[in-house]
């Protein structure tokens, strides 16, 4: 909880990201990439990462551009894409608030911090507010169960939550 | 006991490779290179070190495994891939002691021969897994990971794999196909990854805890160890420990020891002053004990004869306010949402019995229920899916309606009829039927 708040994430709009090209940057990253492993297509997943890093959310566009890069089709790019649940698909809210909903944070009370969640910000899961400032996404386990209830905001864990404390949080991410 | 995987925890800038020297590590590095691979497993093997990711496999033998004459690369993954609900032992390691993973994943290559090592790790552990870089960008300027280490000619490249959400990815073939770059579904064993894992070649993946062990097997020697824990079960274990008491959190203990001692003593008893109800002794997917259990030892027998499983030293504590019909449907959630769907009976069942079980939670029970979630769970399980994730949903539904049926038949008869009896109740996954309706 001490220290800087989690950092903003600026989500690119779906018209700048309907076709992609890997800028010099982005290229020497996916050649560092690309030397960890024997395989091409073992880049995929940090591949994506990188992009998501960049843009916020994987559009189709990206997908493709991905695809090509790598020489895999943009079908299995997508098989890969929708089988894990942390690649955006949509531009999310420039905070992404992940709620643990597993056993350990519900014996904890994240029901009620999920409730609370949901009427100050008057929005249900997979949703994001209107000003784009917030999206809510419920999560299975995140591991850290002894700390519980746990709300992951972008990449940084908050831990040991209560309904007053995620409001002071959430009055210091703009 | 001494603290051993957790000796570092409170120290200052534990996790920098000088904190880590300064307590004695890598000095393992040195005697373990210095010895044949071979003489590596056997002083593994007779520790008894066995694997703490759940399965319990003794770590020598799985490392045995590993053709000798084989042309082709090997590889060593360490799984830090940390889903099972409950479990959150791994993710303290990092955070107290990196350069302890790091080093036992040395000492493990060298054992196997492998010359490249991935760190799996879930894609939630931001934060960790840049520890875990930052701490191999460290160990690689001191010449613990690279060319020719020490001067031993043995080589070894690290890498951290981030994982992207999908609790299956921990089980180990699932975690393979994901570092190929594929969706994370389970391969049929066998053959099993020693002989054809990642990339088709020999591969051994051990749980993060395993490995933290390794380096003082190695400098204290096998014994040392063995003398730790039961007869059957040795060393320290991490046990999280999680819901209804009053210190939860990580605790290094020998294993044996009694859940009653950890619930009471090392956690504070029950938070509230409450009656324990119920505990899962090793993560969501380990059969439900119900409080007279309390007194069994926490080791990978004793629990097994109590009609349960030591998994990941996962303890879910609950008191008596817990409704266990609301339990297993919270559990039965997880599960329906992770299955990777390749199976039949694990897709369909884990859909078919949350829908079952929510339908009695919310007043709409039939008499029938019991028997189908029992007929779904028998066929889900014991070799009927390719992975043991049939197990892992089966196990609860199971156990939940051995020690707390009473609970659902009571919701069942005091249900009331459907208004019509066709209507679904359905939607079923959290994301889109979630209201806060707990």
């Amino acid at each position: 909880m001490a220290g800087a708040p989690t950092a903003p994430v600026n989500a690119a709009p779906p018209e700048d990201v309907a076709e992609v090209r890997f800028d010099a940057a982005l290229e020497a990253e996916i050649g560092r990439i690309l030397s960890r492993y024997p395989t091409t297509q073992a880049a995929l997943l940090p591949v994506l990462w990188c992009c998501q890093e960049r843009w916020g959310w994987i559009s189709p566009g990206i997908t493709r551009a991905v695809a090509r890069r790598l020489g895999l089709s943009p079908a299995s790019v997508e098989g890969v894409l929708t089988f894990y649940t942390m690649y955006h698909r949509e531009p999310p809210g420039r905070y992404a608030l992940q709620v643990c909903t597993t056993l350990s944070c519900q014996l904890c009370g994240a029901a009620d911090l999920a409730g609370h969640l949901q009427r100050r910000l008057g929005i249900g899961f997979g949703e994001t507010t209107a000003d784009g400032r917030f999206t809510l996404i419920d999560v299975q386990c995140l591991g850290a169960c002894g700390e519980g209830p746990v709300i992951q905001i972008n990449n940084d864990y908050y831990t040991a939550l209560t309904a007053q404390r995620l409001d002071e949080l959430l009055d210091r991410l703009e | 006991m001494e603290p051993i995987l957790l000796r570092a925890r409170g120290t200052k800038d534990s996790r920098s490779i000088a904190a880590y020297r300064a307590a004695g590590g890598y000095r393992a590095i040195a005697k373990a290179l210095a010895m044949e691979p071979s003489a590596v497993i056997a002083e593994v093997r007779s520790a008894g070190l066995r694997g703490r990711g759940g399965a319990g496999f003794p770590t020598g033998v799985k490392w045995g495994f590993v053709p000798k004459d084989s042309p082709k690369a090997k590889y060593l993954i360490c799984n830090a891939d940390e889903s099972e609900p409950g479990t959150f032992k791994d993710r303290e390691i990092i955070h107290v002691d990196p350069h302890m993973v790091i080093e036992g994943i040395v000492i493990a290559s060298h054992a196997i021969g492998a010359n490249a090592a991935y760190i799996y790790i879930r894609g939630e552990f931001h934060a960790e897994a840049l520890m875990l870089q930052a701490a191999i960008d460290e160990a690689a300027a001191a010449g613990m990971i690279g060319h020719d280490i020490l001067g031993s000619g043995f080589s070894l490249e690290v890498h951290v794999h981030r994982g992207a959400g999908a609790y299956i990815c921990g089980e180990e073939t699932a975690l393979i196909e994901s570092i190929e770059g594929k969706r994370g579904l389970p391969r049929l064993k066998p053959p099993f990854p020693a002989v054809v894992g990642l990339f088709g070649c020999p591969t051994v993946v051990n749980n993060v805890e395993t490995l933290a062990c390794v380096p003082h097997i190695i400098e204290r020697g096998a014994a040392w160890f063995a003398a730790i824990g039961t007869e059957r079960s040795k060393g320290p274990k991490l046990f999280s420990v999680s819901g209804h008491v009053n210190r939860p959190g990580v605790y290094e203990l020998p294993m044996g020891t009694p859940f009653r001692e950890i619930i009471y003593e090392v956690c504070g008893g029950i938070r509230g002053g409450r009656a324990l109800k119920a505990f899962i002794p090793g993560g969501s997917s380990c059969p439900v004990l119900p409080a007279d259990k309390v007194d069994v030892g926490s080791d990978f027998e004793s629990v097994a004869a109590a009609g349960s499983m030591l998994g990941s030293g996962g303890l879910i504590v609950m008191d008596d306010t817990v409704d266990m019909v609301w339990a297993l449907d919270n559990i039965l959630t997880f599960y329906a949402h992770e299955s990777c769907g390749q199976c039949t009976p694990c897709r369909e069942g884990s859909d078919w019995a949350l829908d079952v079980v929510r339908r009695i939670r919310r007043g709409f029970g039939r008499p029938e229920d019991i028997e189908t979630l029992e007929r779904i769970a028998r066929y889900a399980s014991q070799g009927m899916t390719i992975c043991p994730f049939g197990d892992a949903f089966s196990e609860p539904i199971k156990s939940f309606l051995k020690h707390f049926g009473h609970e659902f038949s009571a919701a069942i008869a005091t249900a009331r009829p459907l208004p019509d009896p066709k209507t679904p109740v359905l939607p079923l996954h959290s994301g889109s039927g979630w209201h806060g309706n707990y």
